[in-house]
């Protein structure tokens, strides 16, 4: 049996929970979302820190499973999850690649200014349909140029 | 010694402040879920119930950092499911029914209101844990805020029925919003009234001269509607304790 020294074991868990993905918009990692924010080594074990989003969120469990499960598979079973709440998560930590993944993917991303361009055609003149969409994160707009309804990634 | 019992009285205020706070929230979550499949519209149906589950992830929060302090192995569920009526401190007015739904916006306008400014003082706090929660819900108040005003606006200023709903709210709930400002939190009720009459105000709708106020949730003395409401919400545990699925 090879014994993995603890700094490959946690090259290993950053690798592998980097591409665990939201479990309610798959084209985003959460790495991406910024909800990933630490993996360290802590008492004899991997530890990964995650920050939940919205309050209401119910994926943040699901996600806490997904990444057992992805880091039982890639042999690191014992691993502690842990979830802090300070500093509040911001939608400013979805990296840059992952709000342009959320346009591909028909889900205008949260931009400077409470600028919201419609996906399809780029128009900034969208109009809130809800303020409550699919899931917590998002609204629900309609582009005036368009005429494209669309998910918006709220500003938080 | 003197020491150690101060810093026990202290901390054992500090989990009952975060358990009432748990308990608005998580009653008000109780409440908002009786709206789904009976909302007036579709869009509002998912946004009660969105509301709902922030309310109820912030009650989950707080019940489990008070479990954290408290040191006494209380998890989020037993604080939840485990306490009878007169344990709960939540205020009056988040365990009164929903009514029609000019009730349940008023109601929320008047939660609303105070839960922005509970949170932005909440921020503030020394206790890391607490501050990043409260940074959470204060942006989750905030926007549920422009829900209810604009929907308290929308039926004040609607037709003529809307708008007798919608005042008969504002007199039935006004007597319970005294409770908001006896703690725990710092809440300022002159900033919260600027808040609501500008909102009432937009809305051609009127605060009630009435001077009665109701209180005693906070001593976990609640009115009739708490026991049925605890009742449903609890059965699953109470029939089958430590049920897990």
């Amino acid at each position: 049996m090879v014994t993995m020294a603890p700094a490959g074991k946690v090259e290993l868990a950053r690798s592998v929970a980097s591409g665990v993905v939201d479990p309610e918009i798959p084209v985003l990692t959460i790495a991406d979302l910024g909800i990933l924010r630490q993996v360290s080594w802590d008492r004899g074990r991997v530890r990964v820190t995650i920050t939940p989003t919205y309050s209401g969120c119910p994926a943040m469990r699901q996600i806490e499973d997904d990444l057992r499960s992805a880091l039982a598979g890639a042999g690191l079973p014992d691993v502690k999850i842990a979830t802090v709440h300070h500093p509040a998560w911001s939608s400013d930590w979805i990296t840059a690649e992952g709000r342009e993944k959320l346009a591909e993917f028909g889900i205008a991303p949260p931009l400077p200014d409470g600028v919201v361009l419609c996906p399809r055609c780029r128009s900034s003149a969208p109009r809130l349909i809800a303020r409550f969409g699919s899931t917590a994160c998002k609204a629900l707009m309609v582009c005036s140029s368009c005429g494209e309804p669309f998910d918006y990634f709220k500003e938080y | 010694m003197i020491g150690s019992e101060t810093a026990t009285a202290d901390s054992g205020s500090v989990v009952t402040a975060l358990v009432a706070h748990g308990d608005d929230n998580l009653v008000l979550a109780q409440r908002l879920g009786e709206w789904i499949s009976n909302a007036p519209e579709l869009e509002e149906d998912i946004a009660l119930g969105n509301i709902a589950l922030d309310h109820l992830g912030v009650a989950r929060a707080l019940y489990t950092h008070a479990g954290e302090i408290e040191g006494r192995g209380r998890t989020e569920d037993d604080f939840a499911m485990r306490r009878a009526e007169r344990e709960f401190l939540n205020v009056l007015l988040v365990e009164q029914p929903n009514g029609d739904f000019a009730h349940t916006m008023v109601r929320a306008l008047f939660f609303d209101a105070y839960q922005v400014d509970l949170w932005e003082g909440m921020t503030a706090s020394d206790d890391e844990t607490l501050s990043g929660i409260a940074a959470r819900a204060g942006k989750e108040a905030r926007y549920h805020l422009l829900h209810s005003s604009a929907w308290v606006v929308r039926l004040g200023d609607g037709t003529e029925e809307s708008h007798r709903r919608a005042q008969n709210a504002v007199d039935a709930l006004w007597r319970f919003t005294g409770e908001l400002f006896q703690g725990p939190g710092q809440v300022s009720p002159q900033r919260w009234r600027a808040a609501i009459e500008e909102v009432l105000d937009e809305a051609g709708l009127g605060i009630p001269d009435d001077p009665h106020q109701r209180g005693g949730g906070r001593r976990g003395l609640h009115s009739e509607h708490l026991g049925p409401l605890l009742a449903e919400m609890q059965w699953m545990q109470r029939s089958y304790p430590g049920l897990q699925w």
